[in-house]
């Protein structure tokens, strides 16, 4: 017996027609692009937050032992906790939120022409426990003795002891912080993931559905069947540290290796889970402006499955000198190595798409292009840390945090501009201004190479991480190397002070650009066939979108316009 | 050329350095390629009135290449890597040469305390040299390292060396190395271990047999006149082992 | 509390959305538990000595436990059936019947953990015990929350309402059971 309801004229009414309070509309909506919202406003907001964390300890590292304005002198406790919570919050609280929860709730259900997400109150309450998790980290770093300082990755006997770490409280909570945000993501993913597969408009196949989505998607089934391990792991850790149990304690039996199989077995694929939806909005915006198809759009489907199921087995490249069975080392650099072939494949056939292009180079086009380049600098650089070999010299230097900033900051915040400058009229109604964007691009870019580049010199000369001082260390503690420091110090500076007119362009516009239409960017998905923003529900319920074709239908001959809206009769 | 900055003092560093140079320059070639393909695209597809892009699907054989012929040539790249880094993995942490001497690199929050066997050749006897955070070897010679730690992770990184490997509490690692030149050099934590990771190097002196032999009576001598200014503990348990000083003829052969 | 969504009618895959969801909600839960128990099946067999400690756990209980589960799944398979049949008061007290299946298994096991800490064998006891208490732990969570979800479901259902939701909290309640299934020969008969 089928409980499906075939037609959609059968849903019953939404709630839209009576009048809501604030309260209601903005803060209980059950609405997925309001909530969209709630997830973009609070990552953005904790990206201030660890950006800020990342002034002060470069500060600390440009001029040891000074005092930082805003901060004050930076003790080494204090710069091992920024540098552990700087990194937890960009990626748990600030690439998640950002590239799966706020583009997946916001463009889920426009661009498969349907009026919501399939379970709209457990998406509320995602939301809630994702903001939860927030507090509770944020929390973590004003109790006593401060915040968890053992890097983002945890490993005990440091992390499990209190007398090791000496910061009891903020450990724990730490750990509770990203168990919630586990949970907040795993409810989410059920609804990202049950609404593209079931809600798709009439005609929807499954190689109609947008590339952002399935990268969604994709990235969505990535997280819910890796993250498990580590749920585990983290309920062994908070036992160990509170309960006396022996899981990581090798006094008592147990094992500190374990934590970081469990650790890394979702982290490796957790580094595709972000960087999936990266790619998937690239591929929109490049499409659109360039007016071209996806080169090849079915082949990238299949490489971001590849790539998905490929990133399962390479995680214990993190562990080669870790103690680790050298043998299992090359099974190991045998499967990094290799997955560098359907990832330089994705990035050779999104460079082939500008191939026969008109590309206009608009702000969000600037941010896809610039995400392709950089990119590709921190692909490369991830060869030299796959080669097992040589990866006994980098591992933990600089180097390493030279090429996952190369691949985290395109993924996390070049690929999210171009997203936000793109869909920005959607959201709002009304156009970002082109002018203030361009000066914000270049002032992101630009710094930012002279931030990481001198990194990866300071890594060639085994500078390693996590130190806060290096004056105790002869062949590090050289003026080469210390100009290298202020260098990036420097450049980080001036990209997040260009950040302001980013700020105040998308405040100003939002409430007083020019007003946009329906399909600005002349596209061919289904989000510009409804207002900008769009009502509640998306589309009046007597007029939901049907579909008649794929959607990178640009430049089709014979047309006289450049583009075929998915939903146009033929 | 990256020992113009960071000399060789091990002789597997040279062997880790000319993986890097296969690497830089197999993975420069594709990178340069690609941006440059990249950058003209760009400049030759730009917009431009009345030049509408084409219709494109990636099905178009002769385009198609463009990806294939690529994807082929990476995967053998991919494959020489991949054989290159093996044999330096194997090298380096797969073998176990002869050791000429052993010695014991003890880690803790937060310093490093090495033990050299002195002149008997054997760790854990009463010949034992201990030093907390300066090491001396000997020049071209082949040494065990046995690799400890007393409470957290901590990691054994001799940069000149090109040398890392983790410490685990609960377990003891065995790992070689060949010095190959002489003078002075850093040892780092490299896994952060709480409050002191930042303050936890040492210093590493490589020299040849005689300065080697001097020094280590030396520092025998002076540790037993410590010990014996110092009044004995009060507990009943066993002092420390100390060293005793080293008979002058035999010192340091084995 | 609005109706209804479009999206919540829509079956484009031919599957009702709620077993859909229910279904990789089971993906990431085996994720998880696999996580914990192959964790301890690792450690197990490089500790031979934790099989004394493991000689101390109750096989009847948890011989009773598994007996008591397996029945409490058979009561959701026949709620299953009468809600297909429209009979939502029937599925009603089934699902309540195995919630009460639920309860005796949590009752048991709280006679059972009492009487093993009362004995000195607590959750810092050893490496077992470690893993005992907390996997047998997680599992009883599942359980509570699933006889939460169900009471609600139970509710809905007497009104003959949303009907559907009966299938979806039994197949969730059959994983707990086969979870179970797994636990019991691993914590209590390999000895």
């Amino acid at each position: 017996m089928a409980y499906a309801h075939p037609h959609d004229a059968h849903a019953p009414a939404h709630a839209g027609h009576h009048e809501q309070s604030f309260f209601q509309k903005y803060l209980w909506s059950t609405d997925h692009k309001i909530i969209a919202f709630q997830y973009l406003f609070t990552g953005m907001a904790l990206a201030m937050v660890g950006g800020f964390m990342a002034y002060v300890f470069r500060m600390q590292l440009a001029f040891p032992g000074t005092s930082v304005p805003g901060w004050g002198v930076v003790s080494p406790g204090q710069y091992n906790a920024l540098i552990t919570n700087h990194g937890s919050i960009m990626i748990f609280w600030v690439a998640m939120p950002v590239l799966i929860a706020g583009f997946g709730n916001f463009l889920i259900p426009l661009m498969i022409g349907a009026d919501d997400m399939v379970f709209p109150r457990i998406n509320r309450l995602s939301y809630q426990l994702f903001l939860l998790s927030a507090l509770v980290l944020v929390a973590s770093l004003f109790v006593q003795n401060g915040g968890f300082g053992g890097a983002w990755t945890a490993y005990p006997p440091l992390s499990a002891n209190k007398n090791y770490n000496m910061t009891p409280y903020g450990a724990t909570m730490w750990v509770l912080a990203v168990a919630l945000e586990f949970v907040a993501f795993l409810l989410g993913g059920i609804n990202f993931i049950v609404t593209t597969m079931n809600s798709r408009a009439k005609g929807m196949k499954a190689f109609d559905v947008p590339i952002v989505i399935w990268c969604i998607v994709i990235a969505s089934i990535l997280f819910m069947a890796s993250v498990g391990p580590l749920i585990a792991g983290a309920v062994m850790l908070l036992f160990d540290q509170l309960l006396g149990t022996s899981f990581f304690n090798p006094n008592r039996g147990g094992d500190p290796i374990l934590w970081q199989h469990l650790f890394w077995f979702f982290g490796h694929p957790e580094v595709y889970v972000v960087m999936l939806p990266a790619f998937g909005i690239v591929a929109e915006v490049m499409t659109v402006m360039a007016r071209k198809k996806l080169f090849a759009y079915k082949t990238v489907i299949y490489t971001i499955v590849a790539t998905g199921v490929l990133s399962f087995f390479v995680w214990a490249h993190h562990q080669f000198v870790a103690g680790i069975d050298p043998r299992m080392a090359n099974v190991f650099t045998v499967t990094t190595v290799l997955i560098s072939i359907p990832v330089g494949e994705m990035c050779f056939v999104y460079i082939a798409t500008l191939y026969g292009g008109s590309i206009r180079l608009t702000t969000p086009m600037l941010w896809a292009l610039a995400f392709l380049g950089e990119f590709l600098i921190g692909g490369v650089t991830g060869i030299y840390l796959g080669a097992s070999g040589l990866d006994v010299f980098f591992h933990d230097t600089y180097f390493v945090v030279a090429h996952f900033h190369y691949t985290f900051f395109p993924i996390a915040i070049i690929a999210v501009f171009s997203g936000l400058t793109f869909w920005f009229p959607k959201m709002f109604g009304r156009m970002m201004n082109e002018t203030w964007g361009k000066v914000h691009f270049w002032g992101t870019i630009i710094p930012f190479n002279f931030i990481f580049i001198p990194l990866f010199f300071l890594g060639l000369n085994g500078e390693h991480r996590r130190i806060f001082d290096y004056h105790s260390f002869p062949q590090l503690d050289t003026p080469f190397m210390h100009t290298l420091r202020v260098m990036a110090t420097v450049s980080l500076i001036v990209m997040l002070l260009f950040q302001i007119p980013f700020i105040i362009n998308f405040i100003v516009s939002a409430i007083r650009g020019p007003k946009a239409d329906k399909n600005p960017w002349r596209a061919n998905t289904l989000e510009w066939t409804t207002d900008s923003p769009p009502p509640h529900g998306n589309w009046p319920q007597a007029e939901m979108p049907e579909v008649h074709r794929r959607h990178y239908e640009y430049a089709v001959p014979g047309r006289a316009e450049d583009f075929w809206p998915q939903n146009e009769r033929a | 050329m990256l020992n113009q900055y960071l000399p060789n003092a091990a002789t597997y560093a040279g062997h880790v350095d000319s993986l890097f140079w296969l690497i830089t320059i197999i993975v420069g070639v594709w990178f340069i390629a690609a941006e440059i393909v990249f950058f003209w695209l760009i400049f030759r597809f730009r917009h431009r009135p009345n030049v509408p892009s084409q219709y494109v699907t990636g099905g178009e054989k002769h385009l198609k290449r463009w990806i294939t012929i690529p994807h082929f040539l990476i995967m053998i790249c991919d494959v020489v890597i991949i054989i290159a880094a093996v044999r330096v993995w194997v090298e380096l942490k797969q073998t176990l040469p002869r050791p000429d001497y052993i010695v014991r690199v003890m880690s803790q929050q937060w310093a490093w305390t090495f033990t050299d066997p002195g002149p008997d050749g054997l760790i854990d006897t009463a010949d034992d040299v201990r030093t907390t955070d300066e090491l001396h070897l000997i020049v071209n010679k082949t040494y065990h390292f046995k690799l400890e730690s007393k409470d957290v992770l901590h990691s054994f990184f001799v940069p000149a060396f090109r040398m890392k490997q983790d410490a685990i509490p609960g377990r003891t690692y065995t790992g070689w190395f060949r010095t190959s030149r002489a003078g002075t050099y850093d040892i780092l934590c490299a896994e952060i271990c709480g409050l002191g990771h930042g303050v936890m190097g040492a210093k590493l002196v490589i020299e040849d047999e005689p300065h080697h032999t001097a020094w280590l009576q030396q520092h025998a001598h002076d540790a037993a006149l410590a010990a014996l200014n110092t009044p004995p503990p009060d507990t009943t348990t066993a002092a420390p082992a100390t060293a005793t000083p080293a008979p002058p003829a035999s010192a340091g052969a084995r | 509390m609005s109706g209804k969504t479009i999206a919540t009618m829509r079956s484009a895959m031919g599957m009702p959305t709620g077993r859909l969801a229910v279904w990789w909600v089971i993906v990431s839960e085996i994720v998880i538990f696999g996580g914990v128990l192959v964790s301890y099946i690792m450690h197990r067999i490089g500790h031979p000595e934790w099989a004394e400690e493991a000689s101390h756990t109750n096989t009847w209980a948890g011989a009773t436990n598994t007996l008591v589960l397996l029945t409490s799944s058979l009561s959701a398979v026949l709620a299953h059936k009468a809600a297909t049949e429209g009979n939502g008061k029937k599925a009603a007290n089934l699902l309540r019947l195995t919630t009460l299946g639920g309860l005796i298994f949590l009752v048991i096991k709280s006679f059972e953990w009492t009487h093993e800490i009362k004995e000195g064998f607590t959750i810092q006891a050893g490496g077992f015990w470690s893993y005992y208490y907390t996997a047998a732990g997680l599992h009883a969570f599942h359980v509570l929350c699933g006889m939460i979800i169900m009471l609600v479901v139970a509710h809905t259902a007497s009104k003959n309402q949303e009907l559907q939701r009966v299938e979806n909290i039994g197949i969730y309640w059959h994983f707990v059971d086969v979870v179970w299934i797994f636990l019991f020969p691993l914590l209590y008969i390999a000895k």
